[in-house]
Formats: structure tokens, C-alpha cells, sequence
């Protein structure tokens, strides 16, 4: 019993410090994970396992997750600068905190001191678990239930109404973009189908190699825009130039051998 | 032989301690084999769909071919990307592959049996929320495609996770509203009396709806064809697992045919009557007892990988959009509308206002109003017209784009115009 209290209970404490003293942010929200399932570990332990489970399912699956994707896209990392830029944050910080912590505690004293017989878990768990939480939640809090459900619709659809934005015109379909590929064909001659891929040679075949044309010269559009504008295209080899000349000229063949591997000759 | 009847909750949290080593390597052990068989099965089934033999060197019918497998991935180099967080990289594996078996904990298997002179149910444990437990270890699975994904260090693996991770939570959704009427209709959340509650009437046909949004998020939620986006090999390379290799992809590999061991045994447990003999065979004196319920729960869950194994031999892939689209403006709408029927219903049954059939028309009607008339609008609605293309097929000329690809009339004259006379 006490095994299944303190090693939960060291861990989110743990999970906690770590939050606030790891530099990387995505760090940080895994602390807070792991401090969110230990927290469900303690509620499961003291006989509440719905909570103990939506816990889990809302805090670690839903809210960090979402915090996780936020810092994973917009790539907070070790480069964050820790200069502060309010003024006297620390000592306000440490006021309000104090001040939280004295509140909680003395409350939970005075708790502890007049504990009620009512309020041990047998008698609350009575009807089963899920069965009273349902009975508080649409019984005696059932206007502090609804009025937090209006408050989280309107923050959605307000989310929703904010982030919206008004098409100039019309998504174009599969269909549509594929009509304008072929007129765009018909009329200005452009190639309908996707553009050259890289260049594929023994030696090389990232992304800044080019390829090469029957001829010898390199394909346009073979490297991407940004990088022929940022002059990354690789140089293309004088033996993959000689190479590709013999074969054009017929004086060069190809063939596979036993195994199936290329052996030029 | 008073033991055997139905296992309640008060069953459970009593075994003695080796008793639950046992169950736990019986599950453990259950997961691995079923892995393994399934792989094999996946490749000798999709063989035969494409009209191939399939593995069939190693052991017999090539059985042993995933054990090879396994041995050989991991027997290869472990690399690790210069860049990977390596600590993160190192644990999101593990994550992944840890939830995926902690899930099957809480499925039922059989009825009481006696093991070793001790009466206890087939199950390793069971609480008042166990479905909702399968649901919090799938979120917490999650983490390990996330984590994946950004501590590789690459583009591929980072917008890969993200893809599958934001496909699992939509679609965990739709799966979580689909059990609401089970719920209902059961009146427990624990998987045993879920089981005990389909006595007479499996939920697959009593909540059809459920079912088919159940069984179709279960798919998107193991990341399987035709949902199988997250290593849509053309897009994203391998996804959140192109930078992994031996014993690390191993897990990821093993994560994913444990969950969809896991969903099949969890769409058996709420909607197919879990241990429960099927008709023909619930006459046989014994068949709901003892040892025997086993044969036809891992019927139904072979049944369920067989369709996955089909599902993926059959359907293309979808794009991204149409597949999150079909998620959050088909199946959740259509769940939520579901739920207040059964919610409806249930109340109007449970009050006693009205009978099981009147109910059931009362609901039906507005339904089928409803259908007939989507179906008349449908019929309605014009195809989009094509302007009929004069163009003229000129001999020697370089292909002509299809009809399909309707130009003005004005341009397309134009540009035939064109073509003759650089033909002379």
C-alpha cells in the first residue's frame, strides 16, 4: 500500500521539478506527462479509477499531446534565450506562489483536522464509482457542469471562428487541377507530367544531383527551385559525362550479369 | 461445479501471486505468437490474393519465416542519426510496443476455469473502467510515434509522427464514441459484464451503427490499409520509422500487429459476445464453459485479422484529406446522432413508456424518412455537363489530351489551329 503511494508519488514530483528545470521545452512537456499518468496512478490508488483513466485520456492523450505537436512544429529548442523581459517576474513568481502554496495548505489542514465520516470512500463509492460521480455531476453540480461545457464550446467555436479563413475562390478539385495541367499543355506547351527526379548514379543520388539528358546536359527542373537558386547543385562528374555519351553513341552497353547487378563493358 | 457460471467483478484482485505471473506470461506469450502467425499470415493471404506462393521455405508452409525475420532484424547494425535526441530516441519504442501489450490486459478469454485447483476467470484483471483503460493506454501509445518522429532529427520520421499521431486521435474519437452505446446498453464499463451482458444478444447486431464506425476506426487507429498514411512510402519515405533499424524497428513492428491484435480482441469483447459460442454452436452442452470458450474467442480474432489482412490486400490508400475529412464530418456526426437515438430509446425502454417494438419503429421511421430522402436528393442532383470537344484527331500529330480535360471552345480551336500549322 504505502509502495503503490510513494514510488507514484516520488515520480510526479519528479516529473514536476524536471518540467520546470530541463532547457529543452519538448522536455519539459514530457515531464509533465510523466507527472500527469502518476497523478492517475495516485487516483487510481485511492479508489477513484474514472477519474484516475480520464486523467490520462484528456491531460496526457489530448492536452500535451496538443502542446507536443505546438513545440514539436514551431521548433522551440535549446537556442531559447532565457533573458528576461518582464521586470521583477522572479520576486512576483515567488510572492504568488508562496501565497498559493500557504492558501492550499492551511485549507488541507483544516481538511485533515475535521475529516468527516461521510467522506470516507466507501460510503461515497456506495453505488460504485462511475455511478456517484455521475450522481454529483448531473445532480448537485449540474449547473457548474453545463455552465463549463458552454464555456469550453464557446472557446472551441471561437478557436474555430478565429482561425477561419475566407476562400477567394473556390478549392479546386483532383478533377480541375488535373483539366488545368492538360491546358496548360495545349496552350503554353508544359510538360503535364511531374517534373525529372534527381539524377541516379553509382556515386550519388541526393536531392542536389542533377540529372542528365540523353546528350549529356542536365535536365532543367532536376534539382528544386530553392536549391538551384541558393547555387547547392552538385557538379556533375566528368566520368558520368563520358559515361552517358558512350551510351548515347551505342558505345557503351549494359548488361546484367549472373547476379543481376549492372556491369558496364 | 458451482464455479461455473459467469465471472463478476468481485473476482478479480483475488489470485494468488503465481497465479498472476501465469496469466501474465499466458498473455504476454499469446500477443508474441499471434504476432508472429500473423505476419506469416499476411504475407502467405495477400499472396494468394495476388495469385503468388508467398513465404514458404522455412518450416512448415514457411511458419517459421516471421521467427527468421525477426532474428535477422536483430542481428543488423543499430544506428543512430547524428542529430537524434538520443535518450528519446532510445525510449519511443519502447513506449510504443509497452502500451500495445498493456492493453490485452483487461481482455476476457473464458469464463471460470480451475487452474491448479483454483477458480479464477480467464483474464488478467478487470475494474469498473476497463474500457476506458484500453482507450487511456492507446493515448499513451501515441507518444511513442510522436517522440519517434521528432527525435530522429529528419523531416521524414518528424512529419510522419505528427501525421500518425494527429490520424489516432481523430480517429480514437470516433472509436471512443462508438463504445457510448455499448455503454448504454450494457450499464458497466468493466469488459467482463460487457461480455456477461450479450447473453442473449450480441451488440454487433443490436448496435450495428457502433459497430461499423467501431470497426472502421480501428482500422485508422492501427494505422492499416487502406488509413495506412503514416508511411505512405511515396510521400514520407517510412514515416515516424524511417530512421530506425534493427531491434528498435523490430518494436515498432511488433507494436503494430499487437495493436491490431488488441482492437480485434477489444471489437470481439463489446460487439461479438467476447468468449461466447457463436449460434449454431451455443446449443452444445458446455460450450459457454470452462475451457472450451477459448476456441471461439480467438475464432473471432483470427476472423478480425483476416479482414485486416483483406482490407489491406483489396483498398488503395486515401489521401490525407479525404481520410480526415471521412473522420471528423462522417463518423463522428453520424456517431453523436447515433448516440442520442440509443440514448433515446434506452430511456424510453427503461421508463416503460413504451415497448421494445414500438420504440424501435418510432426511431426507425424518422431514419429510414431520412435516408430516402438523401437518397432522392442524390437522384436528383444533375452530373456536372462536359462541353462536348470539337477537336479533330490530326493524323501524325502528338496526342491529344482526353476529353476529360474540357477546354473553351475558343482555346481549344486555337491551339488545334496551332498544330496544323506547324504541321505545314
Amino acid at each position: 500500500m504505502d509502495l503503490v503511494f510513494w514510488i507514484p508519488a516520488t515520480l510526479a514530483v519528479a516529473g514536476a521539478l524536471g518540467m520546470v528545470l530541463s532547457k529543452r521545452a519538448v522536455h519539459s512537456a514530457l515531464f509533465v506527462a510523466l507527472s500527469m499518468i502518476n497523478l492517475a496512478v495516485l487516483y487510481l490508488n485511492l479508489s477513484a479509477p474514472f477519474l484516475g483513466m480520464v486523467q490520462i485520456i484528456v491531460y496526457t492523450g489530448a492536452v500535451m499531446m496538443l502542446f507536443l505537436f505546438v513545440l514539436m512544429i514551431v521548433g522551440v529548442d535549446a537556442s531559447d534565450s532565457l533573458k528576461e523581459t518582464i521586470k521583477g517576474q522572479r520576486l512576483a513568481a515567488t510572492l504568488i506562489g508562496g501565497s498559493f502554496v500557504a492558501v492550499i495548505s492551511s485549507m488541507l489542514s483544516s481538511t485533515i483536522t475535521t475529516l468527516q465520516s461521510d467522506l470516507a470512500t466507501e460510503t461515497i463509492n456506495a453505488g460504485g464509482n462511475v455511478q456517484a460521480i455521475a450522481n454529483l455531476i448531473f445532480g448537485r453540480y449540474v449547473l457548474a457542469f453545463e455552465a463549463t461545457s458552454a464555456l469550453l464550446i464557446t472557446a472551441a467555436v471561437g478557436a474555430m471562428v478565429l482561425a477561419h479563413r475566407e476562400r477567394a475562390k473556390p478549392k479546386l478539385t483532383q478533377r480541375e487541377t488535373s483539366k488545368k495541367r492538360f491546358e496548360d499543355y495545349a496552350l503554353a506547351g508544359k510538360h503535364p507530367g511531374p517534373l525529372p527526379a534527381t539524377g541516379v548514379y553509382a556515386r550519388h543520388n541526393a536531392v542536389d544531383t542533377p540529372a542528365l539528358l540523353p546528350d549529356g546536359s542536365i535536365a532543367p527542373n532536376s534539382v528544386p527551385g530553392p536549391m538551384q537558386a541558393r547555387g547547392s547543385v552538385r557538379p556533375v562528374d566528368e566520368y558520368d559525362l563520358q559515361e552517358v555519351k558512350d551510351l548515347s553513341k551505342g558505345e557503351l552497353v549494359i548488361e546484367l550479369d549472373h547476379e543481376g547487378d549492372h556491369e558496364s563493358k | 461445479m458451482i464455479f461455473l457460471r459467469n465471472p463478476t467483478l468481485d473476482d478479480f484482485g483475488i489470485d494468488p501471486w503465481w497465479l498472476i505471473v501465469i496469466k501474465v506470461l499466458g498473455v504476454f506469450v499469446v500477443l508474441v505468437l499471434l504476432t508472429l502467425f500473423s505476419i506469416w499470415a499476411e504475407r502467405r493471404v495477400v499472396a494468394k490474393m495476388q495469385i503468388r506462393v508467398g513465404p514458404n521455405r522455412v518450416g512448415p508452409f514457411g511458419l517459421l519465416q516471421s521467427l527468421m525475420d525477426g532474428i535477422k532484424l536483430a542481428l543488423k547494425e543499430d544506428l543512430v542519426p547524428k542529430n537524434a535526441a538520443r535518450f528519446v530516441f532510445l525510449i519511443a519504442p519502447v513506449i510504443s510496443v509497452t502500451a500495445a501489450f498493456m492493453a490485452l490486459a483487461v481482455i476476457p478469454f473464458g469464463p471460470m476455469v480451475s487452474i491448479f485447483g483454483v477458480w479464477t476467470p480467464l483474464q488478467l484483471t478487470d475494474f469498473s473502467v476497463s474500457v476506458l483503460y484500453v482507450l487511456a493506454i492507446a493515448s499513451v501509445g501515441i507518444y511513442g510515434l510522436v517522440l519517434a518522429g521528432w527525435a530522429s532529427g529528419s523531416t521524414y520520421s518528424l512529419l510522419g509522427g505528427l501525421r500518425s499521431s494527429a490520424q489516432m486521435i481523430s480517429y480514437e474519437i470516433a472509436m471512443g464514441l462508438s463504445f457510448v452505446a455499448v455503454f448504454l446498453y450494457a450499464g458497466t464499463m468493466s469488459t467482463s459484464e460487457i461480455v456477461n451482458a450479450q447473453e442473449k444478444l450480441w451488440y454487433a447486431v443490436l448496435l450495428l451503427p457502433s459497430f461499423v464506425i467501431y470497426t472502421t476506426s480501428m482500422v485508422g487507429e492501427t494505422n492499416r490499409a487502406p488509413f495506412d498514411l503514416p508511411e505512405a512510402e511515396g510521400e514520407l519515405v517510412g514515416g515516424f520509422h524511417t530512421e530506425y533499424s534493427s531491434l528498435k524497428f523490430a518494436l515498432f513492428f511488433l507494436a503494430e500487429y499487437v495493436n491490431m491484435v488488441t482492437v480485434s480482441a477489444l471489437a470481439t469483447t463489446l460487439f461479438l459476445g467476447g468468449w461466447r459460442a457463436p449460434w449454431p454452436f451455443s446449443g452444445i452442452p458446455g460450450a459457454n464453459e470452462g475451457w472450451m470458450p477459448l476456441i471461439w474467442f480467438f475464432g473471432k480474432l483470427l476472423a478480425f485479422i483476416f479482414i485486416f489482412i483483406w482490407l489491406r490486400g483489396t483498398l488503395p490508400r486515401l489521401r490525407y484529406d479525404q481520410f480526415m475529412n471521412f473522420g471528423w464530418k462522417t463518423l463522428i456526426p453520424v456517431s453523436l446522432g447515433w448516440i442520442m437515438v440509443v440514448a433515446v430509446a434506452r430511456t424510453l425502454i427503461q421508463e416503460s413508456v413504451l415497448t421494445n417494438t414500438r420504440t424501435l419503429i418510432i426511431l426507425a421511421a424518422p431514419i429510414a424518412l431520412l435516408l430516402l430522402l438523401s437518397i432522392v436528393v442524390e437522384m436528383r442532383k444533375k452530373e456536372p455537363e462536359i462541353d462536348e470537344l470539337e477537336v479533330e484527331v490530326l493524323a501524325n500529330s502528338f496526342p491529344i489530351p482526353p476529353m476529360s480535360a474540357a477546354l473553351p471552345k475558343t482555346q481549344t480551336k486555337l491551339a488545334v489551329e496551332n498544330v496544323r500549322d506547324s504541321n505545314g
